[in-house]
C-alpha cells in the first residue's frame, strides 16, 4: 500500500485518540533510546582517551575527540602474539565472505530457477531437505565438516571457510530465490523456450534481470551472515587466517596488560562497519525485496 | 505454412488421462479453433502440438515431420499466451526480437523484421516502452508481433484475448481475422469463448474431456451438432432441450408436459423417419432461441408451430430482448424484437419454426 492511499483512510478523533497517539510515540521514542544507546556509548567511548574514559562517566560526550584508538585497534592493537592491529583480519573476512556471497548467491539462483521452473519429478522432496538445511543448528555440523575440511585439505584456510559458508548458506539462499521464482509467470517460461532460448539462456536472458529484488535480499543476507559468523570462523581458522570476528574477540578478549576500553570499542565498530554499510546502501531494496512476491509484466 | 496431422494423440499427468487418442488433420493454411469447457484438455492440446508437453503416446506430424522427439524452438512454431508472457525485463523492441537473437539473425535483418511487424500492428511508437508501461491491448500486439516476427510455419494461440475487455476483445478478434486472412499460416486456437471459435474458425474442433465430439466448419457446428453436449455448448444463450413423448396424432408429435398444460410440437416431415422408432418412447427437442419468436415474426414458407406461455423474466440484451418460460421443467428462452416485450407474468404466444428442430436420442445423446 503505497503512503497516500494509508494517510487517505478515515481516523477516529476525540481527545482519547490523541492520547494515545501521544503515549504510542513515547513508547517508540523509549525503544528507539534502548536501541541507540550502546551505539552511542560505543561511538563516544571509542572517541576517548583512555584517561577520560578511567575519570569520566560512561554516557558523558567526549572532551577530546582523539582517533588514536581507531588507528591503534586499525593497525596495532595486538591480536594474540601478534601487534599489527585489525586490518590483515579484516582482509581476511573480506576473501572469504566475497567469493562466498558470490558463489552461494548464484548456486542459490539457479537451484530456485530450476526448482520452479524446470519441475522434475522429486523436486518438492528435494527442496523440502534443502530448506531442512535451514535449520539445522550449526553446532552439530562442526565435527564432520572438520572431517571434511580435513580430507580436502583445506583445514585451518581461508578457502575451506569459503565452502562452508557457502555450502551451509545454500539452504538460504535457494529458498529466498524459489519463493521469489515461483511467483514468476511460467507463461515467461515457455514464450522463451519457443523463442529458442535454452536452460541457461532462459536463465541468464529472463530470469536473472527479474531478480534483483531476490539477489539484493538474498546478498544482504548472505553477506551479514558470512561477515558475523563466529563459530565456523574460530572453528575451522587459525591465527593468521582468522576472520575479524575471531580477532575482535582476542583483542578484547586479552586478559594481559591494561584494558583499553577506548580501543576495543573501536574495533567493535571497525568489524561491524561492513554490515551497517551494506545495509545502509541497499537496506531500500532488502524492504522491497522481502515485500515483492511476484513481479507483475 | 505447414499441415498438421494429429494422430491418435494421447497425454496423461500420472494415471489421469487428460487426452484420450485425438486424431485430427489440419490443412495448410487453416484456422483451427479448439473450443471446450475448462479442464477438457484443448489448452494441453496445444501445448502437445508447441513441444512444451510430451506425447504419452501417438504422433504429431507439422509439415512433412513427425515432431514427437523435437523441442519446441525447433518446430518452427509461435505461441501467444494468455496471459500474453511478455519478458518484463526487456523493452518492446527486445522482447519481439528476442527469438532472432537466439536464433543468431543478422541485426540488418533483425531490424528490417522488427520494422515489418512494427508496422502490421501499428505499435512503432511503443518500441522502447517496457511491458509494464502498456495497456492490454497493446501488450496483446506486442505478443503477437512476437509470434510474427519469426515467419513460423505454424501460429498457436492460447485464449489471447480473455484478460481483455468486451470492447477490446471484439476489436482484435477482427484484427486477428484479418491477420490470418492476409498471411494465410496454418493456425490452432484455444479458446472457451464460443462466439469467438465462431467469429474465427475455418473449422472448429469442439473438445470434451480429452476427447473430439465434432470437428467441422462453424455452421455445420452450429447448425448439425453431433450430439447433445455439441448442441448445448455452441450458441449463447444456448440450445433449448426439452423432452417429451413421441405420439402420433395427425402426424408425429413430441408432446411436452407441465402444470400449465400440454404442447405437442409437430415433427417436421424431414425429421419423422428418424423419429418413428421412437414412437411411445422420448426424444429430446432441441430449438435455439432464436427458433422461438413472436407470433408472425417468422417468414413466409417456416413450418410454423404457436404455443403460449406465461414470462417469468425479461432480459433485454439490446438488439434483441430474452424471454425466460418455464416449459416441460425447464427454463426456456425465446428472442424477440425489443418492442414485443411484455410485462413479467403475462401469456405470451410463441412461434417456431420446426424446420429448424433438432431431436436427440436421449439415451446416447446423438443427433438424429
Amino acid at each position: 500500500m503505497s503512503a497516500q492511499a494509508v494517510a487517505g483512510i478515515v481516523r477516529a478523533g476525540g481527545m482519547r485518540q490523541r492520547v494515545l497517539r501521544v503515549l504510542l510515540f513515547a513508547v517508540l521514542c523509549l525503544f528507539c533510546l534502548y536501541y541507540l544507546a550502546p551505539l552511542f556509548v560505543m561511538i563516544t567511548t571509542s572517541l576517548k582517551p583512555l584517561a577520560e574514559i578511567r575519570s569520566g562517566s560512561l554516557i558523558s560526550l567526549p572532551k577530546q575527540v582523539t582517533f588514536d584508538a581507531w588507528g591503534k585497534a586499525w593497525s596495532t592493537a595486538c591480536v594474540g602474539v601478534r601487534c599489527n592491529g585489525l586490518k590483515p583480519y579484516v582482509l581476511n573476512s573480506v576473501i572469504m565472505v566475497v567469493p562466498a556471497v558470490l558463489i552461494s548467491t548464484f548456486l542459490g539462483a539457479i537451484n530456485g530457477y530450476a526448482l520452479t521452473k524446470w519441475r522434475f519429478r522429486g523436486a518438492d522432496t528435494i527442496f523440502a531437505m534443502m530448506l531442512f538445511g535451514a535449520f539445522i543448528p550449526f553446532q552439530v555440523v562442526l565435527l564432520p565438516m572438520a572431517r571434511v575440511l580435513g580430507v580436502l585439505g583445506l583445514a585451518g584456510s581461508v578457502y575451506g571457510l569459503i565452502l562452508v559458508h557457502t555450502v551451509y548458506g545454500l539452504a538460504f539462499t535457494t529458498l529466498f530465490f524459489r519463493n521469489f521464482f515461483i511467483g514468476v509467470s511460467d507463461g515467461i517460461i515457455r514464450a522463451a523456450m519457443i523463442d529458442g532460448a535454452g536452460f541457461f539462456g532462459i536463465f541468464f536472458r529472463i530470469v536473472v534481470p527479474m531478480a534483483p529484488p531476490a539477489i539484493v535480499v538474498t546478498v544482504i543476507w548472505q553477506f551479514t551472515q558470512i561477515w558475523n559468523d563466529f563459530l565456523f570462523g574460530i572453528a575451522f581458522t587459525v591465527g593468521d587466517s582468522n576472520p575479524v570476528t575471531v580477532a575482535l574477540n582476542n583483542v578484547v578478549n586479552t586478559s594481559t596488560g591494561v584494558k583499553e576500553y577506548n580501543v576495543d570499542m573501536a574495533a567493535a565498530i571497525i568489524a561491524a562497519i561492513p554490515t551497517l554499510l551494506i545495509y545502509l546502501v541497499a537496506g531500500r531494496y532488502f524492504v522491497r525485496g522481502l515485500a515483492a512476491g511476484a513481479v507483475k509484466g | 505454412m505447414a499441415k498438421i496431422e494429429l494422430r491418435n494423440v494421447r497425454k496423461l499427468f500420472g494415471s489421469n488421462e487428460v487426452i484420450k487418442g485425438i486424431d485430427l488433420s489440419l490443412q495448410e493454411g487453416e484456422f483451427i479453433v479448439l473450443v471446450g469447457p475448462s479442464g477438457c484438455g484443448k489448452s494441453t492440446l496445444l501445448n502437445l502440438i508447441a513441444g512444451l508437453e510430451t506425447l504419452s503416446g501417438g504422433e504429431i506430424i507439422i509439415g512433412d515431420e513427425r515432431v514427437n522427439d523435437i523441442p519446441p524452438r525447433d518446430r518452427d512454431v509461435a505461441m501467444v499466451f494468455q496471459s500474453y508472457a511478455l519478458y518484463p525485463t526487456k523493452s518492446v523492441e527486445d522482447n519481439i526480437t528476442f527469438g532472432l537473437v537466439t536464433r543468431h539473425v543478422a541485426i540488418a535483418e533483425r531490424e528490417r523484421a522488427l520494422a515489418d511487424v512494427a508496422a502490421l500492428l501499428h505499435i512503432e511508437k511503443l518500441l522502447d516502452r517496457k511491458p509494464s508501461q502498456l495497456s492490454g491491448g497493446q501488450r496483446q500486439r506486442v505478443a503477437m508481433g512476437r509470434a510474427l516476427v519469426r515467419h513460423p510455419a505454424v501460429f498457436l494461440f492460447d485464449e489471447p484475448l480473455s484478460n481483455l475487455d468486451a470492447k477490446l476483445r471484439v476489436e482484435m478478434r477482427t484484427e486477428i481475422k484479418k491477420l490470418h486472412q492476409r498471411l494465410g499460416k496454418t493456425t490452432v486456437y484455444v479458446t472457451h469463448d464460443q462466439i469467438e471459435a465462431m467469429s474465427l474458425a475455418s473449422r472448429i474442433a469442439v473438445m470434451d474431456n480429452g476427447t473430439i465430439r465434432q470437428f467441422g466448419p462453424p455452421e455445420e457446428i452450429y447448425e448439425r451438432p453431433v450430439d447433445l453436449f455439441v448442441a448445448s455448448f455452441i450458441g449463447s444463450p444456448s440450445m433449448n432441450l426439452f423432452s417429451g413423448r413421441v405420439i402420433e396424432q395427425a402426424g408425429l408429435r413430441l408432446q411436452v408436459e407441465d402444470r400449465a398444460g400440454t404442447v405437442l410440437f409437430p415433427i417436421p416431415k424431414s425429421l419423422e423417419a428418424a423419429a418413428r422408432p421412437h414412437l411411445g418412447g422420448e426424444l429430446i427437442l432441441g430449438l435455439r432461441p432464436e427458433v422461438i419468436v413472436r407470433e408472425g415474426a417468422h417468414r413466409p414458407g417456416a413450418d410454423t408451430f404457436l404455443f403460449e406461455r406465461a414470462i417469468d423474466v425479461v432480459e433485454p440484451t439490446g438488439p434483441d430482448t430474452l424471454l425466460v418460460f418455464t416449459l416441460g421443467g425447464i427454463e426456456a428462452i425465446g428472442r424477440v424484437d425489443p418492442q414485443d416485450k411484455v410485462p413479467v407474468g403475462t401469456m405470451f404466444r410463441f412461434e417456431v419454426n420446426m424446420n429448424r428442430a433438432k431431436i436427440f436420442d436421449p439415451a446416447t445423446g446423438l443427433h438424429l
